[in-house]
Formats: structure tokens, C-alpha cells, sequence
């Protein structure tokens, strides 16, 4: 697939923005006036700045609007409706945390889930597409809810909790991989599939139905190297896990743990270049550019 | 409506027989011509005169090469559009309903002033059967020329998608799946219609009829029993003489090397 920009900053900090309300509302750290008001400032710059980067990459944003209409079958709508729920959930709660000094437990545990939803809505997008073999698990959601919730222990300085969810998270992450690398084989889809043709024989890819590019090469047709992309793999582990942990092992001061946030988004901004760029969408078979 | 109906009374589909096709690509620029020009907004080109010219379109005719065990090579040409499938994921990803299936002949088309261009419809499609727009913005499909099969100011014979009104080859057919006795279920049930990735569980309406085996040269005629090597006689005669004239064997000779034979 193609890894738009749009849409790896949109998961990549939506999916910090939420976690890190899903600490908030569940009271970790108990914090409230001032504090309060700089760490949801910081929740909500991410979760709402990642849901304006997804609607760059739409035709007409101007009629994103619509997007509220079919939640009984869509998960994209559904994202649309949870995260909206969960923003203003948290956005009562945050007031009486910040303007009131009142904690409104219930409000707050409500919004806490409700945001952890919405990262579950979010991954449901990805998973839901058979024609994504990579894509089509139950480690989706796993593997985007362990780093929702890491990321958000990291923000809120949930140091214990953050360490052993980045580990979890990491190993979630190397497995997504593991089954990735083979999940198009096991699939089952072919380029014998995809004509009917193999019953006759081994089928080739003889000419393409166009010499130039065209919108199904540019944005499902993706090739990344093997080397390459174990590279990326070490690199992006290093990053959102093995620095983060290290600096959280450290006695703590602001520096580091600016440092540890820093390092883990960086970490998942590649990581999801790699989810995005990886993923083998069956219609390459077509174009005899996936080899199962 | 994003959800899908659950039955549809009629089922309208091509039959695309790819034992017929040659793959003259004559579909490809009928379709893009009719819904230019007509149901939607144009399929725009980029670039078109450019070193990079790339556009939209709806019906796309790819060629691949099949080796079977024992014979040679077989080259298919495989025209490929929306199979306007009875489960059809492009239709319940779609968040604004832009996308849908009609209950009364199964045509999955888009409501354009629905749709925001989000792409996860083409996303889900299997067959890449849609393509969005870089000049408009919206998702563009194959809508089975629906303004052309109900259009009562055109022809009788003119009222079939354009593809199929083009097609030299006669390889492409239209009907209605629903009926038992149309063109196209016989069609279908005689020559083994095939549906493409069936383990997607998109149940498409459309279906790819397979090459037939071919001709082998040896199953139709024994070889006849050499009879001579050598010709005789007259025949002997006339192939010496043939070889004298100019532009056989020895037709060119001179006359000193004619003698020295
Ligand atoms: S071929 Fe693709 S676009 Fe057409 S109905 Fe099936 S899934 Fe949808
Ligand atoms: S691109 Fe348009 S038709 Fe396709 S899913 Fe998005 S809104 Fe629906
Ligand atoms: S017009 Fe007919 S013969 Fe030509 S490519 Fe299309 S289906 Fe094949």
C-alpha cells in the first residue's frame, strides 16, 4: 500500500492522542488545574491533529460530514462517531479536572474507554480488508492497542506501566511481522486465483493493461525491499522500544523523558511507514508484482 | 445505503469469454468515451499528451501468458471491470453511503455528491475495479452503462454497455443472471463460467468464461506415410528444371561453373 504522509501522522498521533486520554480518564496521573489543562492541551493537539491529517488524503473533506452516516456497517464511520464521543466525553472531564478541580470518576473511566474504542475502530479499518492478507488478523487491533496504550503511559508518565507496555507492545509488533511476512501465501490468492487461469498452467504476468502509472499502482502497489525493511524493522524497534525503556530506567528528570517521547514516536512513525508500505494488497497480482 | 440488500431481483453481469477476446482493447476506449461523455463526472486525463500520461478508467484489459504441461504457451488477454459482486465489500466500507447496490437489478454504483473520496472502497475491492478520480475527487466504477440498458431514446440494439456494444470479438455478453434461461446463465452453465478469487467471498455477478482446450494438429489428422524421398519421373524432371532457372540452386550459375559440374 501506499504510506500517504496524511495517514501515518493521523494513525501515529491519533493513536498517542487517545492513549494518552485513556491514562487521563482513568486517573493516571491524578492531575488537575494547570497540569491538568497542559496535558489534555497536549491529548488533544495530537488526537484531534491526527484526525485533521486523515482528512487530507479525502477528495472533498468539505463533505466529511457525511462520513457520520453508515455505522451499522462501516468502521470508518464508526471511528468517526467514537472518536467524537470520546473527545467530548473527555473534553467535560477535563473541564472539571482543570476549571472546577472536580473529578468526575464515571465521566472520566467513560471517555477513558471510549477513547481506547475509538483506537479499536481505528485498527478495524485496516483489519477488516481481506484483500490485505498483512492486515487481516486479530493482531491488527492488538498490535495498534499495545501501542496506543505504551505511547499513552509514556506521555502521562506512567514510568512502570509505560516499561512493561513498550516491551509488550514490542513483542506484539514483532510478531505482526512474523505472521506478515507469510500471511499473502497462506491466503490463499493467487495469480492462478485471480484469472481462473492456473487450471490451464503456471500463469505470467505477459502485459500490462497500460504503459504509464495508474491510481492502482501508485496506491496499492508498493514494493520494499527485504533488506531494506528488516532494516527499518531493527531501526523502528531501537526507536519506540529499546531507547524509551533504557531512558525510563534512568533516575527521572524532564530531559529524558522528553528525550523517551521523543525517541518513541519517531520509533512508530517508521513502524508505520513499514505497515503502510508493506502491506501486499492482492490486486498486485494482477500487475504480477506480488510473488506469493 | 451501505448495507447490502439482501437479495436483488434481477442480476445484470457481462459474461467475459476468454477464449474469444483478442484483446484489441476496443472495450477499454468505448467505456471510457460513453462515461466521459456522459452518467457522472468525465474520466479525466493527466498528462495526456506528456511523457506521463496517466487517467481513469473503468474497464482495463490486462495479458498474461499461461505454460501448460505439454504444448505450447498460451497467451489470454483478460479484460477486467466491477463484477458488481452480490457480497461486494466496496459497498459496506463506505462510510457516507456514497456506495451501494441496487435491489432491483444488483448494479453497485456511487452516488457521486455522496462521496468524499476517502478511497476505502477501492481499498476493499479485490479485482481493483475502482479507480478515484484525480481530477474530481470521486470514486469512479463501472456502472454497467445504466444510463444506455434504460435509455429509451436509443436503439434497441444499442441499449447494452458500451463495451459490450463494441467488442469485434463478440467476447463480452449482457443479461441477467437471475433468470435460469438468459443468454448469460446458459452461457455459464455450457462452457463452465468461473468466478475470479472465489475464496474472497465477494460472490460476483460477473463471470470469465475459459479458454477452450486447444487444436492439436495431431489429434485431428494422422500424419500421412511418407511416400518417396526422392521424386521420380516427371516430378524429377520438373525439380531439375526449376533448379536451372534463375533463383534456384543452380538457376544463377555462369556458364563455366555450369561445366564444371
Ligand atoms: S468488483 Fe470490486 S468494486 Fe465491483 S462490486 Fe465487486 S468489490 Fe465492489
Ligand atoms: S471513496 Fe467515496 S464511495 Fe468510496 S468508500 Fe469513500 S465515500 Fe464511499
Ligand atoms: S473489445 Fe472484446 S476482444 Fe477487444 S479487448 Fe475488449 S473484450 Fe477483448
Amino acid at each position: 500500500m501506499h504510506p500517504a504522509p496524511s495517514v501515518i501522522l493521523f494513525t501515529t498521533f491519533s493513536g498517542l492522542g487517545f492513549g494518552l486520554l485513556f491514562w487521563l480518564g482513568i486517573g493516571y496521573p491524578p492531575v488537575t488545574g494547570m497540569t491538568a489543562f497542559v496535558m489534555f492541551a497536549i491529548a488533544y493537539l495530537f488526537a484531534v491533529g491526527g484526525l485533521l491529517a486523515s482528512t487530507f488524503h479525502l477528495g472533498h473533506p468539505e463533505r466529511a460530514i457525511k462520513a457520520f452516516t453508515q455505522w451499522r456497517s462501516s468502521w470508518l464511520s464508526r471511528e468517526a462517531w467514537a472518536s467524537v464521543v470520546s473527545l467530548i466525553l473527555m473534553a467535560a472531564y477535563g473541564a472539571g479536572l482543570v476549571f472546577l478541580g472536580q473529578r468526575w470518576t464515571i465521566l472520566g473511566l467513560l471517555g477513558g474507554v471510549m477513547s481506547l474504542v475509538t483506537v479499536f475502530t481505528t485498527s478495524m479499518i485496516y483489519t477488516q480488508l481481506k484483500t490485505v492478507p498483512r492486515w487481516h488478523t486479530a493482531l491488527t487491533p492488538v498490535r495498534f492497542l499495545a501501542f496506543s496504550l505504551a505511547g499513552g503511559a509514556l506521555l502521562a508518565g506512567q514510568i512502570r506501566p509505560a516499561i512493561l507496555l513498550l516491551l509488550i507492545a514490542g513483542l506484539v509488533q514483532i510478531m505482526h511481522w512474523m505472521r506478515g511476512d507469510g500471511a499473502l501465501a497462506a491466503s490463499g490468492t493467487s495469480l492462478a486465483t485471480a484469472t481462473g487461469l492456473g487450471r490451464i498452467g503456471p500463469v505470467r504476468a505477459f502485459e500490462p493493461p497500460h504503459t504509464g502509472t495508474n491510481y492502482l499502482l501508485d496506491e496499492f502497489v508498493h514494493v520494499v525491499g527485504r533488506r531494506h525493511s528488516l532494516q527499518l524493522r531493527v531501526i523502528s524497534l531501537i526507536l519506540m522500544v529499546a531507547i524509551p525503556v533504557a531512558l525510563l530506567m534512568m533516575p527521572f528528570n524532564h530531559v529524558i523523558a522528553f528525550l523517551a517521547v521523543a525517541s518513541h514516536i519517531l520509533g512508530v512513525l517508521v513502524a508505520r511507514w513499514l505497515f503502510f508500505a508493506e502491506a501486499e494488497h492482492v490486486v498486485g497480482l494482477y500487475y504480477g508484482k506480488r510473488h506469493a | 445505503m451501505t448495507q447490502l440488500p439482501a437479495k436483488t431481483e434481477r442480476k445484470l453481469g457481462l459474461v467475459i469469454d476468454l477464449d474469444t477476446c483478442v484483446g484489441c482493447h476496443a472495450c477499454v476506449i468505448s467505456c471510457k468515451g460513453w462515461n466521459t461523455e456522459n452518467y457522472g463526472a468525465p474520466l479525466s486525463d493527466q498528462d495526456p499528451s506528456g511523457a506521463n500520461p496517466r487517467g481513469t478508467f473503468l474497464n482495463r484489459v490486462h495479458s498474461y501468458e499461461c505454460q501448460p504441461d505439454d504444448g505450447p504457451a498460451q497467451l489470454i488477454h483478460f479484460p477486467k471491470s466491477c463484477l458488481h459482486c452480490d457480497d461486494a465489500p466496496c459497498v459496506t466500507v463506505c462510510p457516507t453511503g456514497a456506495s451501494y447496490k441496487r435491489v432491483e437489478d444488483g448494479i453497485v454504483l456511487v452516488n457521486e455528491s455522496d462521496c468524499i473520496g476517502c478511497g476505502l472502497c477501492a481499498w476493499s475491492c479485490p479485482y481493483g475495479a475502482r479507480e478515484l478520480d484525480a481530477a474530481e475527487g470521486v470514486m469512479k466504477k463501472c456502472t454497467l452503462c445504466i444510463d444506455r440498458i434504460y435509455n429509451e431514446n436509443l436503439p434497441q440494439e444499442d441499449r447494452v454497455p458500451a463495451c459490450v456494444r463494441t467488442c469485434p470479438a463478440g467476447a463480452r455478453h449482457f443479461g441477467d443472471f437471475a433468470d435460469p434461461e438468459s443468454n448469460v446463465s446458459r452461457l455459464v452453465a455450457e462452457r463452465g463460467g468461473m468466478d475470479l478469487m472465489p475464496e474472497m467471498g465477494t460472490a460476483p455477478v460477473n463471470k470469465y468464461l475459459p479458454p477452450r482446450p486447444k487444436d492439436r494438429i495431431e489429434d485431428k489428422a494422422a500424419t500421412l506415410e511418407t511416400v518417396a524421398e526422392e521424386p521420380t519421373g516427371f516430378f524429377a524432371w520438373l525439380d531439375r528444371a526449376l533448379d536451372r532457372l534463375p533463383g534456384g540452386p543452380t538457376g544463377n550459375r555462369t556458364q563455366k561453373e555450369t561445366e564444371t559440374l
